[in-house]
């Protein structure tokens, strides 16, 4: 690991990638962190391809349960209420 | 607990049935999402969210409101999930050293080979970049390109899996996602920093295979 103000490594970046995501890097660190993106590639492209990732698994499709599993709940909601 | 959750909770004990029907429309979704990214199947993952509603109905007059209701539920699904994913998987043997990166505090984010050495030009800078996604929003929204998320989040520690499907595949907030597993806020960032670069790591290796046909 590199000394505070020295420039940042690509190793060092991606392991910061989240606290700057989350927005949990504090004004020094953010600065050499985004010093360091404005001039890797590399770095670009990662940062990019979590974006991606996030934006992506948050749009997995959301399915619910099937009708006969529903029906069934409801059965046993009924069940519950007669017996308490 | 807020005034929407009392409401919804007095009309549940009182046995009204559209609260219940709503309640199950419109939670079952996102139960659906975490429990499947912790058991084999989808068949499995439906059983999972039903015993949970279950689960949810004989504990609800113990209740004690101290967290928010859906809190309390993603709470019970996830306890269900685990001991079923423990079941199912009774065959494998437990790793040892899977435990041990059960946080993850040590695990780079990244494989190391991928940066240059000491002796390299740049030490510490990419030595094999990441290269960028051709056309990624269709591309990751493929049937191969979910399966291979879900497949790296079923893959991961349980609880990097549950902070994962909590934040990411159900979008809800860092504090959500720490009331529920009872984690620190700066320990629910740590696993979700893992989980995210394994489950980045593992589309890249899909695409790669997916550009290459």
């Amino acid at each position: 690991m590199s000394a505070v103000g020295a420039q940042m490594t690509c190793r060092e970046m991606v392991e910061l990638v989240t606290d700057y995501l989350e927005g949990r890097l504090g004004g020094p660190q953010r600065a050499r962190f985004e010093a360091h993106l404005a001039i890797c590639p590399g770095c670009q492209a990662y940062l990019e391809q979590m974006r991606q990732t996030l934006h992506a698994l948050g749009r997995i499709p959301e399915e619910t349960l099937p009708a006969a599993a529903r029906e069934e709940l409801l059965q046993a909601f009924r069940a519950w209420k007669r017996d308490r | 607990m807020d005034q929407g959750d009392e409401r919804l909770l007095r009309a549940l004990r009182s046995g009204d049935e559209t609260a219940f029907t709503t309640v199950v429309e419109d939670y079952s979704p996102l139960l659906l999402r975490i429990a499947l990214a912790h058991v084999p199947s989808r068949a499995v993952a439906e059983e999972v969210v039903q015993e949970t509603w279950l689960a949810v109905l004989r504990g609800i007059d113990a209740f004690e409101g101290r967290s928010a209701l859906r809190t309390w539920i993603i709470g019970i699904l996830l306890n269900t999930a685990r001991s079923r994913g423990a079941r199912e998987r009774r065959t494998l043997p437990l790793s040892f050293l899977r435990r041990r990166a059960e946080n993850g505090w040590d695990e780079p984010a990244v494989d190391p080979h991928r940066f240059q050495g000491r002796r390299g030009e740049r030490p510490g800078w990419w030595a094999a970049p990441p290269e960028r996604w051709e056309e990624p929003a269709e591309r990751l929204a493929r049937d191969g390109a979910r399966t291979a998320m879900i497949e790296a989040i079923r893959g991961l520690p349980p609880r990097q899996r549950d902070v994962i499907a909590i934040r990411d595949l159900c979008g809800y907030s860092a504090e959500e996602a720490c009331d529920a597993l009872g984690v620190s806020e700066a320990n629910q960032r740590v696993l979700l920093h893992r989980a995210r670069a394994k489950v980045r790591a593992a589309l890249e290796q899909h695409v790669k295979e997916d550009v290459a046909g």
